[in-house]
């Protein structure tokens, strides 16, 4: 039982991790990424990559920062030829253009490196490395990555509340003319929600790596959890994206470890269909949209 | 030279033309009203000079720069603060929070804690729930936040678009004694209201705006005493 919950709340630190990237784009600009997932693909990747230049066997924690800055400037790349063109045109333009860009990373990786199954080369210490807990066990990689996933979520909520830029973002989130008003360049806030978005995607892809294989497809159950998870949360919710992680995470464990993996599947759903059934708008949603 | 001036402005929303050779101007340290029914192209005016809707033809200058050229997010820093109909207030943000935004741009940021202590004295009721939503105020209270919102960016100049709308008489009368204090530190506003003889007592000279042209203009006091605008705003 013990075991079950710390199963899940590992997996739902990460699951965290990933919403509020893509609930906090949703939040400013009012689009939801469908390719979220396969950003995250690209940051496992790029942590693949950089991987080969460390030496063998050593934690690939390290390459936090690096695989950061790559996927900002990856973020900045997308934004810039694609997004920025259907900010404010209507739902079904950034549903298509970002569901392509879905197929296109995707594609591009295949063509790349191959659909083979990957993973990076740790030592064994570290991968099946585990703390022990009154007869129960927590992976140290799983372990290292809630942690990670939940310091970042907690900076980010700092950032959003204590900082002159988190509060334009809000403010921007809210109504893009008032915060001009105020001396907010717009723009430069839709590039710096969408970068960190693309960011904290990446990053989460680099926590999965020494867990989960390497895989063009290996963003896409990521996608629609965290899709899950933002609906469930509230739209557009900080904490709604927190919450809604960690509760997703324990679905998921407790229905896998009782019931069999592919129900826990079912089951994330049917408990998303349960919320939105007493509160349309989500745990934390107030029928409002706000970052 | 004029702190604003606008010169033979046409302006519009595609094929529909609005505005129609509009000139106008004012200096610093004046209360200008912009009067004028529904419709008359009040507020796309004061889309066009807060940047928000681009020009047709004509002029508009602050100190003698061309307006229109200067992208709206600088308009801050310059010392434009803009109350919009419907007081703009940022109802997910705390009311500390709407308050920072008002010191968002570089002119006024180093000042932060003095304006803020200031506009507190000047709006007691915000100081005890400077940690509640904006959006939990009451409409007076909104329209409080967003002038002392406006008051920490230190403007040269203040555009309040109907700031009586909706607001209770009792709150309206308030919320003009604020301005009247704000008109005795020297504060220069643009003015747009229905209620015309609030407007023409509280600024020193008046434009009356119909379908788009300027029909009338002049000191407050005359304006006042003119028979057709007193048959057309007062029923007298």
């Amino acid at each position: 039982m013990v075991q079950v919950i710390l199963n899940g709340l590992m997996i739902g630190g990460v699951y965290s991790l990933i919403a509020v990237g893509l609930t906090m784009v949703h939040g400013v600009m009012k689009i939801v990424n469908f390719a979220q997932g396969d950003f995250l693909m690209v940051g496992m990747y790029a942590t693949l990559l950089l991987y080969g230049l460390l030496t063998p066997g050593a934690a690939p924690y390290v390459l936090i920062l690096p695989v950061a800055v790559i996927m900002f400037l990856f973020g900045l790349m997308v934004f810039r030829t694609t997004i920025y063109k259907v900010i404010g045109k209507g739902d079904s333009n950034y549903i298509l253009l970002t569901l392509g860009l879905s197929y296109l990373l995707q594609n591009i990786a295949q063509l790349i490196f191959g659909p083979d199954y990957r993973s990076l080369a740790v030592s064994n210490d570290l991968k099946f490395a585990s703390i022990s807990l009154a007869d129960n066990f927590i992976s140290v990689p799983r372990l290292v990555a809630f942690g990670a996933a939940l310091i970042l979520v907690i900076l980010m909520s700092f950032f959003l509340n204590k900082t002159d830029i988190g509060r334009a973002m809000r403010a921007t989130a809210e109504d893009r003319t008032i915060a001009t008003g105020l001396g907010v360049n717009t723009k430069v806030i839709y590039i710096l929600a969408f970068g960190l978005g693309t960011v904290f995607a990446g990053i989460s892809g680099l926590l999965l790596t020494p867990i989960f294989f390497v895989y063009p497809l290996a963003g896409a159950p990521f996608s629609s959890i965290a899709m899950t998870v933002i609906v469930l949360g509230g739209l557009g919710n900080i904490k709604g994206a927190m919450v809604g992680g960690i509760i997703i995470g324990l679905v998921e464990s407790f229905v896998s470890g009782y019931v069999n993996l592919e129900m826990a599947k079912v089951a994330i759903d049917l408990v998303l269909l349960l919320v939105l059934m007493f509160k349309p708008f989500g745990l934390f949603g107030k029928g409002a949209r706000k970052a | 030279m004029h702190m604003l001036k606008i010169e033979n402005l046409n302006a519009g929303y595609d094929d529909l033309k609005v505005l129609f050779d509009v000139n106008f101007e004012m200096n610093e340290g004046e209360i200008v009203a912009l009067v004028g029914s529904n419709g008359a192209g009040k507020t796309t005016l004061l889309r066009i000079i807060t940047g928000a809707l681009p020009i047709k033809t004509g002029k508009v200058e602050w100190y003698g720069k061309d307006l229109t050229k200067i992208p709206p997010y600088k308009q801050a820093e310059m010392g434009i603060a803009h109350i919009p109909q419907g007081r703009g207030i940022l109802g997910t943000l705390s009311i500390k929070d709407n308050l920072f935004m008002g010191t968002y741009n570089k002119r006024t940021k180093t000042k932060r804690a003095d304006l803020l202590a200031k506009t507190l004295d000047t709006f007691p009721i915000l100081k005890t729930r400077l940690h509640h939503l904006a959006g939990t105020l009451s409409g007076g209270q909104q329209q409080m936040l967003a002038i002392g919102r406006a008051m920490m960016m230190e403007p040269k100049l203040l555009i309040l678009d109907e700031p009586s709308l909706g607001l209770a008489p009792i709150i309206v009368n308030e919320v003009f004694e604020i301005l009247q204090t704000l008109k005795g530190q020297g504060v220069s506003m643009l003015l747009i209201e229905q209620n015309l003889v609030k407007a023409l007592e509280l600024a020193s000279r008046g434009y009356v705006l119909e379908t788009g042209r300027v029909e009338l203009q002049g000191e407050s006091g005359e304006l006042l005493k003119n028979p057709a605008i007193r048959k057309a705003y007062l029923g007298i």
